[in-house]
């Protein structure tokens, strides 16, 4: 049988649109080629897992989750680069779970180094992690990884199908490929005959890939301009589908209710008040829980609200008061990491002033807007899921073993998400919903969690606290020693993607704080870890979170200290440091026509972080006013190396400062009795229009030697410049958050 | 079962009178471009219009709609969008996008009542809703462009 004969007996049911009898070609450029999920066995046809061609045209695969970031547009715009294709022309699908869509951006931020100090031999011992990173399975979005990720592959993928497609109607046309040049989707001919990619399609598979270089960026017509997101208009009609939006024919509807002791176990439950209520149907048992299936999705949440249960205490200490002396205590017991240590922190150099200055952060929910769900069916033999999740190859493994079934035996669908934020890089809300489906063989069910459900249910942003000793003199800092104890955010994560829990230094707990670019000639920042049950994880900007407040708050202090103007002080310690930072203070200094000086009833704050590779500097402006300080203003510059898609990274960037704005200013999550005491977006609040500042100005500075990633970056210094703008304004230090306790906000 | 007009269309709903508009579309009518955000009125992602006025719909129990009914469908579709959706679409404002079906509808009330709105009427108007992709700078810069086009109209 031809090849085309046997990939067009199995069609890809891929996402929503099924691409049958479709060419999937090109070339995979790692040594020892993944398999191809696209084919059907490994090696048969010359593939690439990227790109599939049919009748209708071009589709790239991006398999990548989309949660507002805007990937699936970038990546696309990367592979029409090369494709010669308008990038509005192509068709994105995210497609199956497979190992050839492992993360090549992760390998540089294993690294126990501040990224903007990483060597030529790291960064290339880095990028031989991430190759090997493809046998762990890690297909993961996170980690801003993204951009970097696909920089390359997909334009490598783009170019191959390209010269591979020339090489087929070379040969049909008896002239040299050389002769021959592509444009708007089809090959041209010396003589001006056209040929589509599609009609090369079948003849070009069978031609062994051709691997040609890169075009150089001077060249590029797509990468590096504002592409129109392919998602814009699919979300500004109602649509989009959405995780939530899945709808099978004879589908049910579920609420999960689970423990709110978390970790605690279920000692039983009475389901009769819920199964009187109309329009339930069955409450089902799923071991530290229940699912409750009605004929709608309120009345399932209602019946799950109605079942009486006996819970078990969690694993955790039951207060924040204990959780947090808990943290505390983690100062008394071993040093897990010193990833900064340069000159001597434990004399004072003669003359110098001393500082010191405590600081504590909340634990954090994602609150991601749409709340979690996934839906599955189970026939007995196979499963089919559908799930938002940022780990596809593991959210499939975790049905597979509910249902005691092959990971072949299942099929995942990764759904558009509103909003991830990290927690979908978890698999509860996949493996629940498989739970649930097995015990309801032939009958679809979509399991939601309520908001309620959602925001009493972590892997909460850690909550932490800090310690900072430091001196300055003559206005310049010469000492910060920094000791940073929380529980780590990464060890649950890194078990589920690894299947053990990371040894040795826990980077991530100091990231933010050990690896900022200022040259400071004694310096110490030391990780503690605390070790508790209360399930905690990575959160938008993950430890950066943290330590943009901690690291940046304490620089601010010192800078007042030292009698300096903030954004000189820091700018004066970075140039030597690394010049890439300073010219990113710089800008945003320049763009906010910075000059240490407010008039009354103004105050203005100063922030800079260095986290994913990408240096991000915030200024924030607060004003009085009769109802209440208002955050009225705001600047950003960041360096992204090379800027793929400019007015994304804008959306990324305040966006991004938005998110940190909202934690700064209203989040916590808090314990009593071992549950969670905040249950909704009314006392769990965000930054919303009215009180959202105007985003006056946003540089992007493309002076890095390498790409680096956006969705991140730009949340860090959010918090601390509002701190930093507070304290101009009222002379207050704010030392924890969040900041409406401490301050009268209008709101 | 209760009787509702849907963008001009009757439609019967077979659940529970007091299950909310917002189910009764999603879940009896498949019409699942009205989004669950909170389920409290806390967040706008449910937003429907009732008789043109913007309501949540997470908290109008079926048996109660007062009037027609129209959803984010009922505004405009990918091939015939509503002004205000193309300008949502042109200022490239959805980030996720799962709040902006409510965004759009909450900003079309206003756009009906307020032709013309300054920045402090979006305020007002706009707070109830919600969107942790924080995408409000675009949000404010598509009502204004909006409003502009209707008039020109
Ligand atoms: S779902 Fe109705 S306001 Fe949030
Ligand atoms: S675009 Fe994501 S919540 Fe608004």
């Amino acid at each position: 049988m031809s090849r085309i004969g046997k990939i067009a007996r199995r069609t890809f049911l891929i996402g929503t649109a099924a691409v049958a009898g479709g060419v999937a070609f090109g070339v995979y450029a790692a040594r020892k080629p993944a398999p191809n999920p696209l084919t059907p066995k490994d090696g048969e046809v010359a593939l690439n897992p990227f790109i599939v061609i049919d009748g209708d045209g071009v589709t790239v695969i991006v398999p990548k989750a989309e949660m507002g970031q805007g990937v699936q547009t970038t990546w696309a715009a990367l592979a029409a680069e090369e494709l010669d294709m308008d990038p509005g022309d192509l068709r994105i699908q995210h497609g199956p779970p497979g190992k050839a869509y492992y993360n090549r951006g992760m390998g540089t931020q294993m690294f126990p180094t501040a990224e903007y100090r990483l060597s030529g031999w790291q960064e290339a011992l880095g990028n031989q992690m991430s190759v090997a990173g493809k046998f762990l399975n890690l297909q993961i979005t996170g980690g801003s990884t993204s951009s970097a990720d696909g920089f390359e592959k997909m334009r490598q993928a783009g170019a191959s199908a390209r010269e591979t497609l020339k090489e087929a109607a070379a040969q049909q046309l008896g002239v040299n490929r050389s002769a021959l040049k592509t444009e708007g989707g089809a090959v041209i001919a010396p003589d001006g005959t056209r040929l589509s990619y599609a009609e090369l399609a079948v003849a070009a598979a069978e031609i062994k890939p051709i691997v040609p270089d890169l075009r150089p960026q001077s060249s590029w017509k797509h990468v590096g301009k504002s592409q129109p997101r392919h998602d814009q208009m699919p979300k500004a009609t109602g649509t989009a589908q959405f995780s939530l939006d899945v709808r099978l024919e004879g589908m049910k509807f579920a609420a999960l209710k689970r423990n709110p002791y978390q970790g605690g176990g279920m000692a039983g439950f009475d389901p009769s008040a819920a199964l009187d209520m109309a329009g339930v149907e069955d409450v089902i048992n799923l071991g530290d829980g229940v699912a409750v299936i009605a004929n709608n999705s309120w009345s399932a949440m209602q019946g799950a609200e109605a079942v009486v249960f006996d819970w078990t205490p969690g694993t955790y200490p039951e207060t924040s008061d204990m959780i947090f002396e808990t943290l505390r205590a983690a100062f008394d017991g071993d040093v897990n990491s010193t990833l900064l240590e340069t000159g001597d922190v434990d004399i004072l150099p003669d003359g110098a002033t001393e500082i010191t200055a405590d600081y504590q952060v909340p634990y954090l929910c994602h609150a991601q807007m749409e709340p979690l769900s996934a839906t599955a069916l189970f026939t007995g033999e196979t499963m089919e899921v559908w799930s938002g999740n940022q780990i596809p190859i593991h959210c499939r493994d975790v049905a597979a073993k509910e249902a005691g079934l092959d990971p072949e035996a299942v099929t995942l669908h990764t759904t558009l998400m509103g909003g991830g934020f990290g927690r979908r890089g978890f698999l509860d809300f996949t493996q629940y919903a498989a739970r649930l489906a097995v015990k309801m063989p032939g009958v679809p069910v979509q399991l939601l969690w309520s908001r309620e459900e959602d925001m009493s249910h972590g892997f909460y942003r850690p909550g932490a606290v800090s310690r900072f000793r430091g001196a300055v003199k003559d206005g310049r800092a010469v000492m910060v020693d920094g000791q940073i104890a929380a529980q780590s955010a990464t060890a649950s994560l890194m078990s589920i993607l690894l299947g053990m829990a990371p040894m040795g230094p826990d980077k991530i707990t100091v990231e933010g704080a050990f690896d900022q670019p200022y040259a400071l000639p004694n310096a110490r920042v030391r990780g503690y870890l605390a070790d508790m049950d209360l399930p905690v994880g990575p959160w938008r900007s993950v430890g950066a979170s943290i330590n943009g407040f901690f690291f940046d708050s304490f620089i601010d202090e010192l800078a007042h200290a030292a009698g300096a103007d903030p954004l000189a002080f820091r700018l004066d310690m970075m140039r030597d440091e690394d010049a890439r930072s300073a010219s990113v203070l710089e800008a945003v200094r320049d763009a906010s026509g910075w000059t240490g000086k407010t008039p009354d009833g103004v105050g203005r704050g100063v922030a800079f972080c260095h986290s994913f590779g990408t240096p991000v500097a915030e200024v924030i402006e607060v004003h009085q006013t009769d109802a209440g300080i208002k955050i009225a203003k705001a600047w950003i510059a960041a360096d992204v190396g090379i800027a793929l898609d400019p007015k994304n990274i804008e959306a990324q960037l305040f966006g991004a400062m938005t998110f940190g704005l909202s934690a700064a200013l209203h989040q916590q999550i808090t314990f009593a009795d071992g549950a969670a005491e905040q249950a909704n977006f009314y006392d769990y609040d965000a930054i919303r229009m009215h009180t959202m500042p105007q985003v006056v100005d946003i540089r992007i500075l493309e002076n890095g030697h390498r790409i680096s990633g956006i969705g991140e970056p730009g949340t860090p210094p959010a918090a601390a410049a509002l701190a930093n703008a507070l304290f101009d304004l009222t002379g207050t230090r704010a030392r924890r958050l969040p900041l409406a306790e401490q301050f009268d906000f209008a709101v | 079962m209760a009787r509702l007009t849907i963008n001009g269309t009757a439609q019967t709903v077979d659940l529970p009178d007091e299950v909310p508009l917002l189910w009764a579309l999603r879940d009896g009518l498949n019409m699942t471009g009205t989004k669950f955000g909170c389920g409290v009125a806390a967040c706008g992602a449910c937003t429907v219009h009732i008789d043109g006025e913007a309501v949540r719909s997470c908290q109008v129990a079926i048996g109660d709609v007062w009037g027609e009914v129209t959803t984010i469908e009922g505004l405009g579709t990918p091939d015939a969008p509503a002004v205000l959706q193309q300008a949502w679409v042109d200022h490239q404002v959805a980030q996720c996008g799962y709040c902006q079906s409510g965004q759009i509808m909450q900003a079309a009330a206003l756009l009906a009542e307020v032709p013309n709105p300054t920045d402090a009427d979006i305020d007002e108007a706009m707070q109830g809703n919600l969107c942790r992709c924080g995408t409000y700078p675009r949000i404010r810069a598509a009502i204004h462009d909006a409003a502009q086009k209707l008039q020109e109209a």
